[in-house]
This record gives C-alpha cells, structure tokens and sequence, in this order.
C-alpha cells in the first residue's frame, strides 16, 4: 500500500483523554494552519465529561475550502490507550499513525497497509520536565512539535502562537516552546522523510476570514442589535453563547460610572429563563435566552404565551443529540418540528437557520429585528457543530446606520395621535391589514394604552373573551401575521447549475444549517461525474415563495438533514403540501458532523436505483447518457 | 357578582397629592365569587395605592393563573397588566423589572401558584431579591377547579369536600424569610386597617417585599372544619403588634408607650412604626422572626402583621451592577459598539 501522499488535502483526527490538557494543542496546532492561509476545520467530537473519557480532535485542511467533514482519516495522533486499537483500525489504508511508543503498541495492532510513527511522548517529557501539572500538558505539545516536522508546518507560525497565548505570563512561554523543539527534532532524526502528507502557506485563499466559533457569532449578534435582558440556564451546547454575550458586554456594556447596560441573569430553569425573556420584551427591552433541546422542551409552554400575546422574544437553540438527554455532547438537527410547532394548540414560531459563523451573527441580529416587527417569538436554530466548533467564516460586518426595527410601537405622543385620527387604540387591533397591531410598553402614557396581556383568549382591545368569533378573528390574524411574515425571512440560497432548456428530469438536493458544507461538496463531486444536482439552502421556516417555487421546478429533490425522522421534509410536506414521493431524506443521525463521502454515497445510491427501477436514466446521469 | 358598577360617587371625593382620585385606582368589575376574600385584598392594593398616590402608569401589575391571578383585571385598570402562565409570575416580573427599574411591580399569586407549580420561580425571585411587592392571596385550595386542598393548606383541615388534608403545610412566610425575602408580612383579608399600611410599607420597600394574605374562599374553603375560613382566622390571629405606615415627609403622629415601639426607616424614607405586642421582638432580626412564626403555630395562633424587615436590602440591580438608566431607554447609540469596534474583534480572530 503506497502511503498517502497529498498537500494541503488530508484529514488528521487526534485521539485524546478529555481533561489532558489536549485541547489548547490541538487548538494550537488547527490555528496555525489557519494562520498560513490554510482553509482548515477543526471538529471537537468529545464526551459529556469533564475528565478521563476519549475526546477527538478532526482536524480538516483542504485547498479548495470544504469545509464540512469529509470521512475517513489520513492521519491518527493516537495519545489514547483506551481507544487506541479502535483508532489504529479506523485509519484509511496508506495513512499514517502517530503514537505515544513510550510504551509498545497492543498486539492487536498489526496491520501493513500503514505507517506508524512512534514517538516516546511521555518519555521525552519526562526527560524534559519535572513538574508534573507541566509534564502532562507539555505532551500534548510535543506532538504538535513532531507533526510540525513531519507536516512542514511553519515553526515560527507555531512559536509566534504560543507567544501570543502567553504574552502576559512569558515565562510559561519558554517550556512551550521547548516542547514543540524536542517534538520536531526527534521525528526530524527518527522520520526525516516518512510522512507524504504536508502543509504548504498559501496567500490568497482565506483572504479576510476569520476562525470563530458560532455561539460566539451568536452573542456578538445579540450585542449588536441591542439585546440588554438575557435570562438563562446553563446547558451545553448553548452555554458558551450567553458566557460570550457576557464577556462581550464586559467590554462593550459598560456606562460612564462603571455600571452594565446589559442584564445577564442565569435563570433556576429554562421555564424561568424564557419567562424572564419574555417579561423584559413586554417592558420594552430586547431580550433573549439560549438553550438547546431539553430546554426547548421545557420553553414550550412560554413559547406559546408568547406566540399569543404576541410578546417579541428571540430563543436561540443550539441543537444536540435527542431525544431526552439523547448524547448532549454531539450534534443533530432535530429540534426543528418541537421548535417550528412548540407549545400546545395551533401554535408556529419562526426559525432562522444560520450555517456558519458570519450567517449566526447576521441572522440573530436579524432574529431581534424580526421579532419585535412580528410579535412574535423567533428561534435561531444552530446546532453543537456550528456553536461549538470554530468554523473558517467571512468576516462580521456591521452597517453603522443600520436603525433598530422596533416595530409596531406606540409612544406616549404616537398614541394620542392614533386615537386622535382613527378610532379607540386596541392592543389587539389589525388596523393595517398586516395582521401585526401596535403595542405600547408600560409606563407610557398617564392616561391612555395600558392593556391587559394574558394567554387567555381576549378580544381586540385585549380584554377577555370566550366569545368564539373574538377567539377565531384572533386564531385567523394570526394567520394572517404568519404569511406577512414570510416575505420578510432570509432568502434560501438556491445554485442552479444545470443549464435551462437541457432535457431530463430536474433532480434539486435541500439542505440547511451545518449540513450545506458536506453537501455542497458532494454536489460538486458528483458534478465532475456529470451528475448535476441544483442545490437550495433553506435558512427560515416558514419558507418565502422561492423555496416553494425551487420544489415545484424540479421533479426529484433530495432533502438532506442531520436527524432521523426528516423533520424539514415533514414541515416541507405539511406547510407546502408536497408529495411524499418527491422529497427523498437522505439522513444523518449518529451525532456526528455529517460527512461529504456519506452524502456522496447516498445520492449516488438513491439516483441509480431510481435510474433501474423505472428507466430513466437521466436521473442518475444528468441525462448524458 | 355584580354585573354593573354604580356611576355614583361621593360629591366631595378627595385627590392625592398626585390629582388622582380614588377611582382612577379602580379596575374592571370583579368575576370572582361575592364575599371572596381576593376582592377586599383587590381593594386594599386600590387604597394603598390611591393613598400613597402612586401614578397608575408607573405600575405593572403581574399574577399567574388561578382565581387569585385573575384580580389584577380588578384593581389599578390603568395600568399595564401580564397575566401570564401557572406559577411563573416571578419569571415575567424579574425579566420586566430588569428592563425597567423604574417603575412599581406589584406580582399576585395565589397558593397553588406560589406553593406548588411556582415554588421554584418564588424561592429565587426571593433569593435575587427582586425589587416587586409579592403578594400571595392564600385560600388553602383550588378555587378554580373546585376546592382541591394546595399545598398551603394545614394539616388536618378540610374545606367542602369534606376530607381533612393528610398533608404538612407550607408555611410561605418561614420560607420567604429564609431565602432571602427582605420584607415579609403576613394579613388577613378581612382586616383592612392591617392590610392597607402593610401595602404602603411593602411599596417603599427596595427588594422583595413578600405578603402572605390569608383570604378565605367562601365557596370551597369557609367550613367550620377550615383553617382558612373568616372564622377560624378572625379567633386565632394575633398580630405582631398594630402599627403606622408614615410616608416620607409626613409627621409622626401616632404616640406609643415608650420600650414598645419599634421604627424602622424604609429605603424612600418613609417610616414604618410599630407598637409590639412584646417588648423584645425585633423585627429586623431574620432568625427571631422564623421562631416568632414557629412559636405561634405552637400556641394555635397565626401570627399576622410585619414580620421581617431589613431596611437596607439591595434588590437585583444593585447585586448585579446594572446602570442606573432604564436599560429599555437605551437606545443604538448606548448599545451598539459599531463596525469599527467588530473590525477589531474580527482581527483577534484571524
């Protein structure tokens, strides 16, 4: 077996114990790649834990920017006893195995199909240093220093990093960099030619990008469209969205006198931290929370308070693994009907669905916009993938002159006037036609718009009613909120690549979320097997009339999604009211960031056993053949 | 109930010092049954308010669900209400007083709403000691599902269905003091010279001001056989001591005999004066003050009155830092860091 021989194209996962210290040298090592213009995706696939069990590290570099999972790995840096035989057989035929030969492989590992590199992490170490907390960080770093040598990864980009990390405690800087010096020169002497793999600077593909995880995107999009009130409970993968909105404000957040202009309270439960939500965005503050699964679950019931009081709120859910406590440390889209449908009766949110950084900030800036222009709650729908993971992402921006749309609210003079030209104000009064009525906030006017706000039924001036005409008059504009809303959601990102006029059937693929990037990889491979598949990426329920009209213009489409029961698919069939047999699920659910080679696959297979079952062969060829 | 309000009013109804009268305190007709305890509370909050001539528009009235959350429709129609979901008043009343400090919250609950769904939002609205006037009116059952024992109901105690309640009760007060609510009080809501000033007291308080207001339910709860009926509370309460509400800037009238009053000042100024039914009782003392409950229970009496105060409470905002402006009055400019302060950010990211 010839080993792999590739630049800047390969896979490396590293095999760790979660609580070692690995994480800031795999950090180190993703960061350097980026810092050469590499575009680079490191994955953290790790346990619920805080110490002792296995943890990965999937680091992706590819020339060409796809950035989603591939599949497979090229190179294991094994530094796990526990799962040290699973890692040695999961390594792609010509790969290479890097691990720690203080002590010899199992007897188990004995293939021939790949390299193996020792190196005596531990003892190297050992040699080197004496402090034992030391010792058991530094080894990590050791094998960034070897993978340096072996990778040609530029050292000073490495020794700068660390610099940088540590420019206020230089001296932790100093057996740093000794570490990453006795790594290198020891795979320099024992493998001075063994690796195929390398690394190479490039200068124009990154440009102006930056590496971010996407709960910090999140926050800052929460900091700059003015949210000032976040109730909260802890819960991974959602935590690090409100800790960042908290740092952020630190800095951003604080008035002349050293007071916050933020509010940040962490709540006793997720009921309480959307109740808090909710009763700041009645009072006229922008307001949210960030949860994930179980706490969507326990939010429904304020969800559907403020679906019908109509109380603006944005919820941000970082999806994990379901169902119940499921894997809360892995991924999955599969939240997406609990949250599009939360809340008993007829009750629909809109969700906005972001696929990398730049898009969490932009769309959760826009989720406040939208949210007071509606009434309405507004969940953003991110998963663990994006949230935690640090992504290659266009840089933010932020439009100075962009106003906030507080929406329909009347102010003490607003209202005068309103009653003054038109008739008595009522809370719940369509006076546009639009379905969305204007709201005042407490404290406004000494005589006139205070209102009652209940989840009770209630007529147009808010007062309750169970009278069924004032029920079904409310039930039917909120309905008519429900299409205004749809026009003024993010537009899917549709690319049609087949040319019009070209005979054939027209075979489309959705995806939406972290998905898109396998996705559009394994639309682009099969491309060059003259396979052409149009490609749309919703990022709203519900959907605007493109994403309507991109199904109805293709006969096959493929609905690609990371949970089991094609939840997107179901909202699709039910909202539109497309036939079953049209969408086809191609479906991920391991808790795993979906791959490219899975999509690939699938497509593949689902195109040529419709091609044998009823002779078209145009479906699986792009009807070339 | 009644399905009509009089449009009669005393000729020479007086204003408070605001210009407001009396019924501009007033809410919609109540729904509730005739005699229930909840609508002379209803209009204690009215004269309170009335009294200490606080502008309707400055208040936000906030209850949950259940007969008890339904009176705020009652009382102060002016003013914007949230009447939200079962047990989670204190979630809607944290979030709105985050977002505007200034303004007067007054959250009612009721002892299914507090003692059961709402035991978890009511022990930490408690523990922040969010600045809001808490006040549970507390029947012992279920109203609105006809006459279910809650969890506040004593042991032993049985309302119309005839089966005493084999449970332990819980006692709200006790609770409140020990996580942290800086202002607890305890009343009836047939004794409306004790109520009234107790609002007033609990409206210049800064923090949570928790009042725990017996009110009998005449329909599933006034049996002879009741701990929360108007009889059994009429005999057996025994207040803390009378006392004087006196708001800032008035002058002290009321003289009691010396080594039996207590005056503890309230975080506006105004003065709280209490003539104590013993001499040693010192309302400011957290741990006297649970034994004082226990004591009571021990001798058959419900205590009523000021229980615990500490004058000198900070409420949420102060524990946290927030800024003094209302953060629902900030506009972009205070919020908004700009593009150049995000070009920044992004270059410590690359």
């Amino acid at each position: 077996m010839e080993p792999i021989e590739r630049i800047n194209d390969f896979v490396i996962r590293f095999a760790n114990v979660n609580g070692s210290g690995s994480a800031s040298a795999n950090n180190l090592f993703a960061r350097a790649l980026f810092r050469m213009g590499i575009p680079v995706t490191p994955k953290n696939i790790f346990p619920s834990n805080i110490q002792g069990l296995p943890t990965w590290y999937e680091v992706r570099v590819n020339d060409r920017g796809y950035l989603g999972r591939r599949g497979g790995t090229d190179m294991m840096v094994a530094t796990n006893g526990q799962t040290l035989v699973q890692d040695y057989n999961e390594l792609l035929p010509g790969g290479y195995f890097l691990y720690d030969s203080t002590r010899p492989l199992f007897d188990e590992c004995d293939r021939d199909d790949i390299i193996e590199i020792g190196i005596p992490l531990t003892q190297l170490c050992n040699d080197a240093f004496t402090n034992p907390k030391l010792r058991q960080l530094l080894k990590n770093i050791i094998y960034v220093g070897a993978l340096a040598h072996l990778l040609d990864l530029e050292f000073t980009v490495l020794t700068d990093s660390i610099g940088q990390q540590f420019a206020k405690k230089p001296k932790l800087a100093e057996p740093n960099i000794q570490a990453l010096e006795i790594g290198r020169e020891y795979a320099r002497k024992h493998f001075p030619d063994t690796c195929r793999l390398s690394v190479a600077r490039r200068e124009n593909l990154l440009k102006d990008s930056i590496l971010v995880d996407g709960n910090s995107a999140t926050a800052l999009g929460a900091l700059y469209s003015g949210a000032t009130v976040a109730g909260w409970y802890p819960i991974t993968p959602s935590t690090s969205v409100i800790e960042s909105f908290e740092r952020f404000s630190n800095s951003y957040r604080i008035d002349e006198n050293g007071q916050k202009k933020v509010a940040i309270i962490q709540a006793e439960d997720e009921l309480a931290a959307l109740g808090m939500a909710i009763g700041a965005s009645w009072n006229g503050a922008r307001a949210f929370t960030a949860t994930s699964g179980p706490g969507i679950s326990l939010m429904a019931e304020f969800l559907g308070l403020a679906y019908f009081a109509e109380v603006p709120v944005v919820v941000v859910d970082v999806q994990r693994t379901g169902p119940s406590t499921g894997m809360p440390t892995r991924t999955q889209q599969s939240d997406l009907i609990a949250a599009a449908y939360a809340s008993h009766g007829d009750t629909k949110n809109i969700l906005l669905i972001p696929s990398d950084p730049a898009e969490c900030f932009e769309l959760t800036a826009d989720a406040f916009d939208l949210a007071e222009r509606l009434q309405t709650p507004v969940l953003v729908m991110t998963d663990l993938d994006l949230g935690m993971n640090d992504h290659v992402s266009r840089p933010f921006s932020w439009d100075d002159r962009r106003e906030y749309d507080r929406g329909k609210v009347l102010d003490a003079k607003e209202l005068e006037e309103f009653e003054l030209n038109r008739q008595r104000w009522g809370r719940y009064l369509d006076v546009d036609g639009d379905g969305i009525c204007y709201r005042t906030i407490p404290g406004t006017h000494p005589t006139r718009g205070a209102y009652f706000t209940r989840g009770s039924s209630h007529d147009e001036y808010a007062a309750y009613s169970e009278d069924s005409g004032a029920y079904q008059r409310a039930m039917e504009r909120l309905n008519r909120k429900w299409q205004t809303a749809k026009p003024m959601l993010p537009e899917p990102r549709i690319k049609i690549r087949r040319p019009t006029g070209q005979p054939g059937n027209r075979v489309g693929a959705i995806f939406f979320g972290t998905t898109a990037h396998s996705a559009y990889e394994a639309i682009d491979r099969l491309e060059a097997e003259d396979i052409v598949i149009d490609s749309m990426r919703l990022r709203s329920f519900p959907y605007p009339q493109s994403a309507v009209d991109f199904i109805d213009q293709h006969d096959l489409v493929f609905v690609i999604e990371q949970n089991r029961d094609a939840q997107m698919r179901t909202l699709l069939m039910t909202e539109c009211g497309f036939q079953p047999e049209k969408l086809v699920s191609i479906l991920n659910f391991d808790g795993k960031p979906i791959t490219a080679n899975f999509i690939t696959e699938r497509l593949k297979a689902e195109l040529t056993a419709r091609s044998s079952m009823d002779r078209t062969p145009h479906l699986a060829t792009g009807g070339t053949v | 109930m009644s399905y009509t309000r009089p449009t009669f009013r005393h000729p020479e109804q007086q204003k408070n010092s605001k210009g407001y009268h009396r019924r501009d305190y007033e809410g919609a007709i109540s729904t509730l049954c005739a005699g229930c305890g909840h609508d002379s509370i209803s209009n204690a909050i009215v004269q309170a308010c009335f009294e200490m001539a606080i502008e309707p528009h400055r208040v936000a009235k906030l209850s949950g669900i259940g007969c008890s959350s339904k009176t705020p429709a009652y009382f102060l129609g002016k003013s914007h209400g949230f009447n939200s979901v079962h047990g989670r008043m204190p979630s809607i009343a944290t979030g709105a007083n985050m977002a505007n400090r200034e303004l007067l919250y007054i959250g009612v609950s009721g002892d299914g709403d507090t003692a059961s769904i709402g035991m978890g939002q009511f022990a930490h609205a408690l523990r922040r000691n969010l600045n809001m006037n808490y006040i549970c009116m507390n029947n012992g059952c279920y109203g609105l599902t006809k006459g279910q024992d809650s969890a506040t109901a004593d042991k032993g105690s049985a309302g119309k269905k005839g089966k005493p309640n084999p449970f332990e009760s819980i006692d709200l007060c006790e609770i409140a003091i020990q996580l942290g609510a800086s202002f607890v009080a305890r009343s009836f809501s047939g004794d409306k010279l004790q109520l009234v000033p107790l609002i007033k007291a609990a409206i210049s308080h800064n923090g949570l001001a928790f009042l725990d207001v017996i009110s009998p339910c005449v329909t599933f709860n006034n049996t002879d056989r009741s701990t929360k009926s108007y009889q059994y509370v009429r005999e057996h309460s025994e207040a803390t001591g009378t006392f004087d509400f006196i708001p800032l800037q008035r002058e002290i009238l009321t003289r009691y005999e010396e080594g039996a009053t207590q005056t503890v000042v309230m975080h506006d100024g105004s003065t709280l004066l209490l003539e104590k039914l013993e001499k040693e009782f010192d309302v400011t003392d957290q741990r006297r003050s649970v034994d004082k409950l226990e004591e009571a229970k021990e001798r058959g009496r419900l205590l009523t009155g000021v229980i615990y105060v500490n004058p000198n409470s900070s409420d949420t905002h102060d524990i946290i830092g927030t800024t003094s402006r209302p953060l629902n009055s900030l506009d972009r400019e205070d919020l908004c860091p700009g593009n150049e302060a995000l070009q920044k950010i992004n270059n410590s990211l690359r």
